[in-house]
C-alpha cells in the first residue's frame, strides 16, 4: 500500500504539471483563501497584541473610581457634576483594604499652557505623587514631584511628549524650563516618556502633570475641598483586583451611606474590563474576516470537486483500465482523493506564501503590526487538506463505483 | 489435463429500456490447463458476453462458473478485482494503455495493485517487456509506438503477474498483418509456456493459430472442435 499511495501522488503531480492552467485556475480558491486566512489572523494577531500592550501602558492591575451622578427624588445631575467622591475617600481606602498596594487622585482641566512666545492647548491634571506609579509612567528626562511638593503645593510640573514638542523648538531643553499655567508660573522637572494613543483614541502625551495640591489651590481651582475627579489604586497582583473592586465597593458605599438598593454614586473600571472590551471587538471582527476567507475556501473546494468530476469522466477509460487489471475500489478512491489532495495541498501551500506576503507587505506598508504564527500556517494548511479530502470523496466514490466493462468501453 | 475453466447452464440477461435481451442462454464449456482456444461468432452472438464473464468483468444471471476451483459467481466486486489481478491477464482489440505512460509504468500497473515494491515492478515489468520483445523501449509513451509496439505493452502488462489465463479479445483487430503475426507469435509462445490462451476473433486464420474453435451462436455454443493438437505437432 506504500508504494501504492507513493506513485499515486507521484501520478497526480504529474497529471497537474501537465495541466497547469487547469490546475492553477482550480486552485485559485484555495490559494485566496488560505492566503486571506493567514492574512486576517496575522493582522488580527498584531492588533491584539498592540491592544493589549496599549493597555498594560496604562497599568495593567490599575482601578479607576469616578464619581457617577447622584439620583435625588429621581432627577438626575449630569455626570460628575455633584461631588461624590473626596481625597478622604482615596486614603481611607487605602486604610481599610490591604489588597490595595497603594491609592492616588487627580482632577482635571483644560487649559491653556505659556511657555515664552508660544501657547498649546492642553490637558492639566493635578495629581498625587502615587498616581505616578499606580499609572506606570516612565521619564524621558528629568524625574517625579514628591510628597513635599504635594505639602508645599510647589509650582512644578511633569510635562508630556505632545507638549514638549508644541512649546519647545527642538533640541532645546524642556527640564528647567519655567512655563505658565493661568499666570502662575510652573518649572519643568520631568519628561513624560510617551505612551501614545489610549484604547479610546485619545492622546496620552498630550498632559501636565501638577501636584493635586498645586492644581486646586492655583490653577484649577475648585468649588469644594478635596473633591477629586476620580481616584487611582492599584493591586500587586492581577488576579486580585476583581476582590479589590467588590471591596472598594462596599467601603465607598458605606463613607457615602448608601444603604438598601440605593444605585452607587461612582464607577468602578479596571484595565482588564477595557482590554476584555478590547479583544472583544478584535475578536469579531477577526471572527467575520475568518468567515469571508472560509466561504473562498469553500469556493475552493467546489471548484476542486468540480475538476475531478470532469476528471473522472475523461478517465473513464483509464478507470476501466485499472479495474481490468486488478484495481480495486479503495484504489481507485485512493487515486482520485490523492489527487484532490494533491491539487489542495499545492493550492494550499502557494496560498500561504500569499498570505505571509500579504501580512508581511500589510506591515510594511500601512504600517500595521502582524504576527504570522506557525500555528495559523499550520491551521489554515490543515483546513487546505480537509477541504480537498471532503470535496474529493464524492468524485472518488463515483469513480470506485463505475462499472468496468462500461468504463473499458466508454469513448 | 486439469479443467481451468467450468461453465454450466449460464445465462445473462439485460434490460435495455424495456426489452430484455438474453446475452447468453445455457451456455456450458469446459476449458483445460494449458489449452490455445478460439472463440468465433458474428456480432451479437454472446461471445464478447462470454469474454467478460470468463475475465470477472461481469458475472452471470444464472448458472456456474469455476475458474480454477474458484466459484466465481458468488464473488464480490473487490473479490473479482484480485482474481483479475492474480490469475487474468488481459490483451485488448484497442490495447488499451494509458496514455501519457511510459511503456514501463503501463507494464508495472497490475503489480502496483499486488502491493509489490517499486523495486519488485520494476525488474518484472522490465523482464515482462524484454519478453515481448521491447527491451530499450521502457521509457516510450504509447503515441511513440507503432500500434503493434502498444499491443506488444499490453501483452507485457498481461503477462507480467504470471496469471494462468490469458484472455485476448480481438487482439488482432487494429493491426496490419505483418503486426499480426508478431502478436499471434508471442501469444503462441506464451501458450507454448503453459499460460491458457482464450482469444475472441471472427478471423479465420487468427482463429487457425488455436488448437480448439469454439463457435457461439444466439447465446449458445454451436460447434466445439479441435482443430490440431498443438501438444502433438
Amino acid at each position: 500500500m506504500p508504494t501504492f499511495v507513493w506513485l499515486t501522488v507521484v501520478t497526480a503531480l504529474r497529471i497537474l504539471q501537465r495541466n497547469r492552467l487547469r490546475a492553477g485556475l482550480t486552485m485559485l480558491g484555495i490559494i485566496i483563501g488560505v492566503g486571506a486566512v493567514i492574512a486576517m489572523v496575522s493582522i488580527g494577531e498584531g492588533a491584539k497584541l498592540a491592544v493589549q500592550k496599549q493597555i498594560a501602558s496604562m497599568g495593567a492591575n490599575s482601578i479607576l473610581i469616578w464619581p457617577n451622578y447622584t439620583v435625588v427624588s429621581g432627577v438626575r445631575g449630569s455626570q460628575g457634576v455633584v461631588i461624590t467622591l473626596t481625597v478622604a475617600d482615596a486614603i481611607d481606602l487605602k486604610k481599610k483594604i490591604p489588597l490595595l498596594t497603594e491609592t492616588g487622585w487627580s482632577r482635571s482641566g483644560s487649559m491653556q499652557v505659556m511657555s515664552g512666545g508660544r501657547n498649546w492647548s492642553t490637558t492639566v491634571i493635578g495629581a498625587s505623587p502615587s498616581v505616578l506609579s499606580i499609572r506606570d509612567w516612565a521619564y524621558s528626562s528629568g524625574g517625579p514631584f514628591t510628597q513635599t511638593d504635594m505639602d508645599t503645593a510647589a509650582g512644578v510640573a511633569l510635562i508630556g511628549q505632545t507638549v514638549v514638542d508644541n512649546l519647545f523648538e527642538p533640541g532645546e531643553e524642556p527640564v528647567g524650563a519655567v512655563i505658565r499655567l493661568k499666570n502662575v508660573p510652573i518649572r519643568v522637572i520631568g519628561v513624560l516618556s510617551p505612551k501614545g494613543q489610549s484604547p479610546s483614541g485619545s492622546d496620552q502625551d498630550d498632559v501636565v502633570m501638577i501636584p493635586f495640591s498645586t492644581a486646586e489651590r492655583k490653577v484649577l481651582g475648585t468649588s469644594f475641598l478635596g473633591s477629586v475627579g476620580g481616584v487611582f489604586a492599584s493591586t500587586d497582583r492581577t488576579e486580585d483586583v476583581f476582590d479589590a473592586v467588590e471591596q472598594i465597593r462596599e467601603v465607598l458605599r458605606s463613607r457615602h451611606r448608601l444603604q438598601g438598593n440605593r444605585p452607587d454614586d461612582f464607577n468602578i473600571r479596571t484595565q482588564i474590563d477595557v482590554a476584555k472590551i478590547q479583544e472583544g471587538t478584535s475578536e469579531t471582527l477577526t471572527g467575520m474576516l475568518l468567515a469571508i476567507a472560509s466561504v473562498s475556501l469553500l469556493v475552493g473546494g467546489i471548484g476542486i470537486m468540480n475538476i475531478l468530476l470532469v476528471s473522472v469522466t475523461e478517465r473513464t477509460r483509464e478507470i476501466g483500465i485499472r479495474m481490468a487489471v486488478g484495481a480495486k475500489r479503495l484504489h481507485i478512491m485512493l487515486q482520485f482523493l490523492i489527487e484532490a489532495m494533491t491539487l489542495s495541498m499545492v493550492g494550499g501551500g502557494i496560498g500561504v506564501l500569499f498570505g505571509v506576503t500579504a501580512a508581511k507587505l500589510t506591515s510594511i506598508i500601512a504600517g500595521w503590526p502582524t504576527i504570522i504564527s506557525g500555528k495559523t500556517i499550520m491551521t489554515a494548511f490543515g483546513f487546505s487538506l480537509v477541504i480537498g479530502l471532503f470535496f474529493g470523496l464524492y468524485p472518488a466514490n463515483k469513480a470506485a463505483r463505475l462499472n468496468p466493462i462500461e468504463a473499458l468501453r466508454y469513448e | 489435463m486439469a479443467p481451468l475453466i467450468v461453465c454450466e447452464d449460464l445465462w445473462k440477461v439485460y434490460r435495455v429500456g424495456d426489452v430484455e435481451v438474453q446475452a447468453l442462454r445455457g451456455l456450458s464449456v469446459t476449458i483445460n490447463e494449458g489449452e490455445f482456444v478460439a472463440i468465433m461468432g458474428t456480432s451479437g452472438s454472446g461471445k464478447s458476453t462470454l469474454m467478460n464473464i470468463l475475465g470477472c468483468l461481469d458475472q452471470p444471471s444464472k448458472g456456474r462458473y469455476q475458474l480454477g476451483g474458484v466459484e466465481v459467481e458468488r464473488l464480490l466486486p473487490d473479490q473479482l478485482a484480485e482474481i483479475r489481478n492474480q490469475r487474468l491477464g488481459f490483451v485488448f482489440q484497442s490495447f488499451n494503455l494509458i496514455p501519457r505512460t511510459s511503456a514501463l509504468e503501463n507494464t508495472q500497473l497490475p503489480l502496483m495493485y499486488r502491493g509489490l515494491s517499486l523495486k519488485e515492478q520494476r525488474a518484472l515489468a522490465s523482464a515482462a517487456l524484454e519478453r515481448v520483445g521491447l527491451k530499450g523501449r521502457e521509457h516510450h509513451t504509447p503515441t511513440q509506438l507503432s500500434g503493434g509496439q502498444q499491443q506488444r505493452v499490453a501483452i507485457a502488462r498481461a503477462l507480467v503477474t504470471s496469471p494462468s489465463l490469458l484472455l485476448a479479445d480481438e487482439p488482432t483487430g487494429n493491426l496490419d498483418t505483418r503486426s499480426s503475426d508478431e502478436i499471434m507469435a508471442i501469444l503462441e509462445g506464451l501458450n507454448h509456456d503453459g499460460i491458457t490462451v482464450i482469444l475472441v476473433t471472427h478471423e479465420i486464420d487468427i482463429a487457425a493459430h488455436a488448437a480448439r474453435e469454439i463457435v457461439i451462436k444466439d447465446g449458445h455454443v454451436l460447434s466445439d472442435r479441435t482443430v490440431h493438437d498443438r501438444a502433438h505437432s
